[in-house]
């Protein structure tokens, strides 16, 4: 046994010394010669992931002195991720990730600024708005790509005999409509509405630019949490459909946006508020037959809600910053743009991508309404809160869970958002 | 009567451990149609190869799959090479060393993996070993050792001095003690020690992830976390083949130790 041992033993040295050979490094980027950039993408859908490979791989083709490597990521851990490489000095050149989080990277230095990089003819695709999610202390950390709006997935048959008409693409129902539709379609143990809400923060802050609340205000300097009628309006909103209307499903709380397609399939519910990429699930997965719309977002006093867009960044260590921008024009002009909306489902940031998009598509599966829902997505002020992370994890969706159970009051919720408001934002 | 319950009993485990298992094969051969099912089947209706198809063109899960064989099974052999005489020593030296020793070790188990990785890939980088796999095979060793250590050194005292006493007796050296008599009976804990540690770097994410950069360097839990989209939605047929295949050399690499987890008994060896 023992010779055994050393026989592997030595083999194991050998084939480790071979592979100390055949894995090092890449070598070092150069601003005026061919340089090879990383690009960390976190597409994952097969549509999207699809689309980003050709996409470089035609970049690579014509571009032989700027060659992209595509790096797959994936989107719970790219943030450790990205920090630790930050910190080790080794980031990728090009990387996607979200408005909401790299304003943090921004601040700590890790971005470069985009501003001066970047073409007019990219900058006057997108609005003013939009590029406000991205732009921290003047600079421009990311240029913002997909955004995703907040919809209604509606079963077709239910709505026609329930006598619910399915309202234009350019103009939604109010909520008050909303919560009548849903009371109508309400009938024995089938609910008109399943409210998804296992992670209730971000889609409570989301709607609630419906009714103009912020939740974040900034008092002499200081941002503290401010909880009024703007505030609890959605909340409140919910908490009626599930114990008052009992036209909301209280089982669905618990689940994700997925988890609740088997229910909605078969009749449970009628209706799912959700992301606009809700649409994919129902085109790979709705069973033969099974017919359904999209409408558009709900109004309170606007449709406006919280876009957090999805971006892509240059890493300030990178020794290839104007070639990463080429690229990036490259990869986001309004063509491209639209094929990579299309493959994730999202709605695009570019007006013209926008406009490419509802030709490709025809405005079919939902198109019509994504593209029209471009125009309602803003920045909140919870997207640029350094505390917002830790207020979300340790108070808000505890107490917005609790509430949702029906465990809390309202003045309890709002009691214990504002002191985790207090405790967080120091 | 007593033996009808325990077999029940058993039954009933190791269905609670197969279940998964069972349901993760299930899942690898159903259409999305069939995923979204309010009533799911266990046996799919229409199965199908397709996931099998998208996990391997889309995530190159056979490339990591050898990249994850190679690390777990270098893995697992240097840890047994540098636990074998230190646990041996740990065990048999006994010096004040010794045990300050073995409390450094479990000391530096209770280190939290976010706390270490920055110095680590900043200390790989220096030496050119970061984004090698090198490199991760000496961060999977170092980070197996503590518990290896502490579980040989286990096996090595449950051996009998007298044994080792009686081949001196009968002019056997300090190296032929050990090949002939100490190692034979370290069988078993040997073998659970590398299965500890090929399981350890084979399931591992987060140190491949951040030390491996490069593409083609992946291993198969970082590939596999590629189906998984964001706030927990994921590619269900796909992530369920890819991980039902990630399953299998483990699977295959304890049947062919776990034979050898038993045979080195030492019931009676000292009995006169």
């Amino acid at each position: 046994m023992f010779r055994r041992l050393a026989a592997v033993t030595a083999a194991a040295v050998v084939g480790l010394g071979v592979l100390a050979g055949c894995s090092g490094s890449d070598p070092g980027d150069d601003t005026t010669g061919p340089v090879k950039l990383r690009f960390l993408s976190l597409a994952w859908q097969k549509e999207s992931l699809q689309a980003n490979k050709d996409l470089v791989a035609k970049w690579n083709a014509e571009n032989p002195n700027i060659q992209i490597e595509y790096v797959q990521g994936d989107w719970n851990s790219v943030h450790d991720q990205l920090l630790t490489s930050f910190e080790g000095g080794d980031a990728p050149d090009i990387f996607q990730y979200e408005s909401a989080a790299i304003g943090e990277f921004s601040k700590q230095g890790y971005l470069a600024d985009l501003s001066s990089l970047m073409s007019s003819e990219l900058k006057g695709q997108i609005s003013p708005g939009i590029w406000d999610t991205v732009t921290f202390d003047n600079k421009v950390a990311g240029i913002p790509f997909l955004l995703e709006s907040q919809v209604i997935i509606a079963n077709k048959k239910l709505l026609d005999a329930a006598g619910v008409a399915v309202p234009p693409a350019t103009g939604g129902w109010t909520w008050d409509e909303f919560q009548a539709n849903a009371q109508k379609l309400t009938a024995g143990e089938n609910y008109g509405v399943a409210w998804a809400l296992k992670s209730p923060t971000n889609r409570v802050m989301n709607l609630s630019l419906n009714f103009d609340g912020k939740f974040f205000y900034n008092e002499g300097g200081k941002n503290v949490v401010k909880i009024g009628d703007a505030e609890t309006a959605v909340p409140k909103r919910i908490h009626d459909m599930l114990y008052t209307a009992k036209s909301a499903s209280p089982a669905a709380l618990g689940m994700s946006g997925a988890d609740s397609l088997p229910g909605f399939f078969a009749g449970k519910y009628a209706m799912l508020p959700g992301s606009v990429s809700l649409r994919q699930q129902m085109v790979e997965q709705a069973p033969a037959g099974f017919e359904w719309v999209t409408i558009p977002p709900l109004k309170g006093v606007s449709s406006n809600h919280a876009a957090n867009p999805q971006t892509l960044s240059i890493s300030e260590d990178s020794k290839a910053k104007k070639q990463a921008m080429q690229f990036l024009e490259y990869f986001l002009n309004p063509a491209n743009m639209a094929t990579l909306a299309k493959g994730d489902w999202l709605v695009p940031t570019g007006t013209k991508a926008n406009e490419e998009l509802v030709k490709l598509t025809q405005g079919k599966q939902g198109w019509d309404v994504a593209a029209d829902s471009a125009k309602d997505l803003t920045v909140s002020a919870f997207q640029k809160v350094p505390g917002y992370p830790e207020w979300k994890t340790k108070y808000a969706t505890p107490a917005l869970q609790q509430y949702f159970a029906n465990k809390i009051t309202l003045d309890q919720l709002k009691t214990q958002l504002t002191d985790g408001g207090k405790a967080v934002l120091k | 009567m007593k033996r009808f319950l325990q077999y029940v009993a058993l039954t009933a485990y190791l269905i609670f451990l197969g279940f998964p298992l069972v349901w993760m094969l299930s899942t690898s051969f159903k259409p999305p149609r069939e995923l979204v099912q309010l009533h799911p089947s266990l046996i799919p209706d229409a199965p199908t190869v397709n996931n099998y198809v998208q996990a391997f063109t889309e995530q190159e899960l056979g490339r990591a799959a050898f990249n994850s064989l190679q690390v777990s099974l270098a893995s697992a052999l240097l840890t047994v090479l540098v636990a074998l005489p230190a646990s041996y020593a740990l065990a048999r030296f006994k010096t004040r060393l010794g045990t300050l020793a073995l409390g450094w070790v479990l000391l530096s188990q209770l280190f939290p993996f976010v706390l270490l990785i920055i110095p680590i890939f900043l200390i790989l980088r220096e030496v050119q070993l970061a984004n090698t796999h090198t490199g991760l095979i000496l961060i999977y060793v170092v980070w197996a050792l503590p518990f290896a250590l502490w579980m040989l050194q286990g096996f090595v005292r449950n051996i009998p001095r007298e044994l080792e006493e009686a081949a001196s007796v009968d002019g056997a050296t300090r190296l032929q003690v050990l090949r002939k008599v100490v190692f034979p009976l370290l069988a078993p804990g040997v073998v659970a020690t590398a299965l500890f540690a090929f399981i350890s770097a084979w399931n591992e994410f987060f140190f491949a992830l951040v030390l491996l950069k490069s593409p083609d360097l992946a291993t198969l839990p970082v590939t596999l976390a590629r189906f998984v989209g964001i706030e927990g939605t994921a590619r269900l047929g796909p992530l369920a083949a890819g991980s039902l295949l990630a399953t299998i050399p483990s699977l295959l690499f304890f049947a062919f130790m776990q034979r050898r987890l038993s045979s080195g008994s030492l019931a009676g060896a000292v009995k006169g």
